[in-house]
């Protein structure tokens, strides 16, 4: 890798502060960027460690859900008994990412902030009505992500946590890439009361909410239910692993998947 | 009293508690005062014309020692990266070997190819350097597969090579074979694709150069799994250095699978540098150079066909093969697709005429060369994907269609139709071993059970011959070996009774340490604890032809056999001067020698301090010192054989396979250490499963550039893919024609699963129709492959 600075804040405002710098880098688990670095990359002047901050990290129940800091590892999240009890289906996913090694060090907040199309995390804010709280404001998880590797977020903001909407039912079904373990195709089911949300990674640019899906389960929450739907696979992901008509199957097959293990 | 630690012992690999906790000493741990670290330049086209290269920015780099080209190596004189094997075509002309330098000259011709080296204080200097030099390209048409170059179209790799044609060859009787398919009652056909693989060793290639100015002798440290072939190969051909001013030292080596027979141009580079700048330099490849640069395995394109008569008996088998050398012949690359390819073409069948031609071509792609079981997984997943078809033909059961054409054990020895002479074998006995294991009667049922689960259940039999041991000089020699494939062994016994053994065999992984420690404690009785074995030092080892094509057993083993036999004739001659008996008297057991017929005897150990002080010894008879050397050349390759079944399931909805069951029922001769050959076994398997279900390395056919240059996208097989495996061994038949009669068991599991695997995903999609589908089985392939057998799905 370059050549980098290398800063170590201790409060939200300080690398807040620090992330000023031209061409400087937050670093979360480092998941994603040090491999990019020690690619060459990317070339940050600065790299600010987040791992200091006490104030991104820890999971909190509070009403109605749970609030997850930023800075929160997906080994904790997955072992978490807390998780386990108030929203089971995301330890699930947080124990589905990667290998042992990445989740025990990938963050939360790193996940979403990088944004990949395949990554677990995605689906969970936007089917668990998350809210991103960041540095200067909240915002609606399905808000949050815009793009392929882009999000709301403005330069220099730093999310300080996320918190997730307890579901009635829910369940992450993903289908692997055997060779770097995202998701080729995820699909987060969650079941509020008489509303439904299927959010679905790994197949697009970003991840989206599968509508048909949400109001045909939302009548009939039953895998039978998803019989004939399909997203199409016009705009979806192609790879050496996944042609978009596959995905477009999977992300169905996935959807059921999901709903039967919801239970 | 038999030894604890002897033969047959599952005696716990002694080299693992360094290895386990980071005490082993691989190449990159070397660090030697005022050392310089290099890293090259690399071509980022598959194909282009170097119009010139410009270091002056780089020079300018802060810690930059030197910056060196193909034209300096040109200047002082440094040759070509030899080949190891020559290969004749059917017209008697002799294969096309263009040059391939350390460093390019004027052509680059495939990503990764070298082109310039950046020297420096450190490793980051020298990257932030190697970006720093100028390298005018000129960009050719790429050929990025084996059937584009044969494209009449195609550009040249190489402009002394027609039609990229490295060598036409062939094996075998063809008039025969014509004859054998005109009156044929039955012919089973297939065309498949032997996937090129990416060896991924743990280890990256590394290599360290030191020249001692006062000595005038260079010293190469290097990831190698044959240091006295690289001392060879590299002093002799390309860098004129002499055997006794060229030291080459392997120490640990984590992995090679082949990947580290070779002689590669780093290792020129490093010990050529490290003279002209007058500094050690080291180099160590990181994971993105391994992909591109270590030479890859596989990539066989192949048709083959078998006639039968109304039985299902073979009565020929023709194959035509498409071999990719890719941009330059590796060191024995030529040999892989013929002599260890075709040869093996017989499999354990009594096929009584064979012919085989192979294509070998260039492209636009890295070297190809051995990776475990090197030419005998392509011919035993071609041979054992024909019978499966050649099954399906008669409507056979495919044990039963196996077990009619199997070489019958009084058969032994068994000479095939091409070229090889089988000693031991009893392949019906393997199978009877295996079906119990996998409940063979039983299957049927388990199949409708996983039917009613919206599952597909497939089994599959893969059954395998290798020919190991490699090579008798003379044979390998006669086939175009431009070295001998002997072995080496010293047995040193030391004063107070312990023993260094010194071997030309390198344990890269394969536990050496441990195996052949316990056949010296064995023989002589001694503690393991007394017996260290030293390999992988040319200063050190007499000679050595190194380990690969699972010889270090046959044939090092072997070679200690008869430096143990030497001393032991030794310590007979000491005895009986000690012991005032006459040698025929003298009889030997478990290290201890005995007067026939009296109390009177002597341990090795008193012989051994005896030897170093002769205080009264008839100096004209008997010479002091217990210290013996043996060469062993094998009479004939070993055939380690036996029966793969693989039984799995496929998930139709998502095309993903997993497997639930699989029995390796394997012959290797005698078995020195069965808890390590256990693992090989394991490991061997878990690579040939990965060839079948994960691994591809694939290149872009139009760019040549390779698309799956890392793991994120080229899946190596992890533990949570494969099942607990049900392995087991007969000795039954050891070899004849060694003395320990032990096989080989180092690429066995390799060989045989993947044939095994895919047998029974055919056998999973055979209600759909399906007779074949080409490694490596991914879900969408899987998936796309029963949705295009089911037009009412396809249409859904």
């Amino acid at each position: 890798m370059y050549a980098f600075t290398y800063q170590r804040p201790t409060t939200v405002a300080e690398a807040a502060s620090a992330i000023q710098a031209e061409e400087a880098k937050l670093l979360g688990g480092g998941q994603t960027l040090l491999p990019t670095l020690k690619q060459r990359l990317a070339r940050p002047s600065d790299l600010i460690d987040l791992s200091g901050i006490p104030e991104l990290k820890g999971i909190r129940e509070v009403d109605g859900g749970l609030e997850i800091g930023a800075f929160t590892r997906h080994a904790e999240v997955a072992h978490s008994d807390l998780v386990k009890r108030v929203i089971p289906s995301l330890a699930g996913l947080a124990e589905g990412i990667g290998d042992r090694q990445v989740r025990n060090m990938g963050t939360l907040g790193g996940s979403i902030a990088n944004a990949d199309p395949s990554a677990d995390y995605p689906s969970a804010v936007v089917a668990l009505k998350g809210l991103v709280t960041t540095d200067r404001r909240t915002i609606a998880g399905d808000d949050f992500f815009t793009g392929m590797f882009e999000t709301a977020l403005e330069p220099g903001e730093i999310i300080k946590a996320v918190r997730f909407s307890r579901p009635d039912k829910a369940a992450y079904a993903k289908f692997r890439n055997p060779a770097s373990r995202y998701a080729i195709v995820g699909v987060y089911v969650a079941r509020f009361g008489a509303e439904v949300r299927v959010a679905v990674t790994g197949a697009a640019g970003s991840v989206f909410r599968a509508d048909a899906f949400e109001a045909a389960l939302a009548a009939d929450f039953r895998a039978e239910a998803l019989n004939g739907l399909s997203v199409g696979a016009d705009g979806l992901n192609a790879d050496i692993h996944a042609s978009a008509d596959y995905r477009a199957h999977l992300v169905t097959v996935m959807a059921k998947r999901a709903v039967e293990a919801a239970g | 009293m038999a030894n604890p630690n002897g033969i047959g012992a599952s005696v716990r690999r002694r080299e693992d508690q360094r290895f386990l906790t980071g005490r082993g000493n691989y190449t990159d741990d070397f660090k030697r005062p005022n050392m310089t670290h290099a890293v090259h330049v690399r071509s980022p086209y598959a194909h282009a014309r170097v119009l010139g290269i410009d270091p002056a920015d780089a020079l300018a780099m802060p810690g930059v020692v030197a910056v060196l080209t193909g034209a300096d190596m040109e200047a002082d004189k440094v040759g070509s990266l030899p080949c190891g094997w020559q290969i004749h075509s059917k017209d008697g002309s002799p294969m096309k070997e263009p040059p391939h330098y350390p460093l390019a000259r004027d052509r680059v011709r495939y990503v990764g190819d070298a082109v310039a080296v950046v020297i420096a204080e450190t490793r980051e200097q020298a990257r932030d350097a190697a970006e720093m030099v100028v390298v005018d390209y000129e960009e050719l048409p790429a050929v990025g597969s084996s059937t584009r170059a044969i494209d009449g179209a195609a550009t040249l790799v190489h402009d002394d090579a027609p039609g990229n044609v490295c060598y036409d060859w062939h094996l075998g009787d063809k008039a025969a074979v014509d004859a054998a398919f005109a009156q044929a009652a039955h012919v089973a056909r297939i065309d498949l694709v032997n996937q090129r693989l990416v060896p991924n060793a743990m280890e990256p290639r590394a290599a360290l150069g030191e020249y001692d100015a006062s000595s005038g002798e260079y010293t190469l440290t290097t990831t190698s799994q044959n240091p006295h072939v690289i001392r060879l190969l590299m002093g002799a051909f390309v860098l004129g250095i002499p055997e006794h001013k060229l030291r080459v030292v392997a120490p640990d080596v984590g992995g090679g699978f082949g990947s580290k027979i070779f002689h590669y141009g780093e290792e020129a580079v490093v010990t050529w540098a490290a003279r002209k700048i007058g500094r050690p330099v080291k180099w160590t490849a990181d994971r993105s150079e391994s992909f591109l640069t270590d030479a890859h395995g596989r990539d066989h394109v192949s048709h083959a066909e078998m006639a039968m008569d109304a039985d299902g008996n073979f009565l020929a088998l023709r194959v035509s093969t498409l071999a990719n050398m890719g941009a330059y012949l590796s060191t024995f690359a030529p040999s892989i697709p013929t002599y260890l390819y075709a040869t093996l073409l017989a499999g354990q069948y009594k096929t009584p005429a064979i012919y085989a031609e192979v294509k070998a071509v260039f492209t636009n792609t890295s070297p190809v060369d051995a990776y475990r079981g090197a030419g005998r997984p392509e011919a035993c997943y071609l041979i054992e994907r024909l019978v499966d078809v050649a099954a399906g033909v008669m409507g056979m059961d495919k044990t039963e269609i196996r077990r009619r054409n199997f070489v019958p054990a009084d058969a032994m020895p068994y000479q095939t139709p091409v070229a090889l002479q089988y000693d031991t074998g009893d392949f019906a006995k393997n199978l009877d071993i295996a079906l119990p294991l996998v409940d063979y009667p039983g299957f049927q049922q388990r199949r409708a059970e996983s039917k009613a689960r919206g599952k597909l259940r497939g089994i599959g039999f893969a059954t395998y011959i290798e020919a190991c041991g490699i090579a008798p000089s003379n044979v390998a020699g006669a086939l175009g070996a431009r070295a001998g494939l002997y072995e080496c062994a010293e047995v040193r016994f030391h004063p107070t009774g312990s023993v260094t053994v010194f071997t030309g065999s390198h344990s890269h992984g394969q536990g050496h340490e441990t195996t052949f420690a316990q056949i010296v404690a064995e023989r002589f009785g001694v503690p393991i604890e007394n017996v260290e074995i030293v390999h992988g030092d040319t200063n050190k080892i007499p000679f050595g032809m190194g380990t690969y094509g699972s010889r270090s057993l046959a044939v090092g083993g072997s070679a200690l056999v008869k430096a143990m036999d030497k001393v032991e004739r030794k310590a007979k001659k000491i005895a009986a001067h000690m012991l005032e008996a006459a040698e025929t008297d003298i009889e030997v057991k478990d290290g201890r020698f005995t007067v026939a017929g009296t109390d009177k005897s002597l341990g090795i150990g008193d012989i051994a301090l005896q030897a170093y002080v002769p205080h009264n010894f008839p100096l004209d008879e008997l010479e002091p010192g217990l210290d013996e050397q043996a060469f062993y050349d094998p009479k004939n390759f070993t055939y380690p054989n036996g029966c793969h079944v693989c039984e799995l399931e496929i998930d139709p909805d998502t095309g993903v396979t997993t497997i639930v069951n699989f029995a390796a029922v394997d012959d290797f001769g005698n078995v020195i250490n069965p808890l390590i050959v256990e693992g090989q076994v394991h490991g061997g398997l878990v690579q040939g499963i990965g060839q079948a279900l994960y691994e591809n390395c694939v290149y872009d056919e139009e760019s040549g550039q390779l698309v799956t240059g890392s793991y994120m996208d080229y899946c190596m097989p992890r533990a949570d893919d494969v099942p607990s495996f049900t392995v087991r061994y007969h000795e039954d038949q050891p070899c004849t024609h060694n003395p320990l009669g032990v096989k080989g068991c180092g690429e066995a599991g390799t060989i045989g699963a993947a044939a095994a695997v895919m047998n029974a995903v055919v056998d999973a999609l055979s209600d759909y129709g399906i007779t074949h589908m080409d490694m490596p089985a991914t879900p969408e392939k899987v998936w796309r492959t029963i949705r295009d057998a089911t037009p009412a799905l396809a249409a859904e």
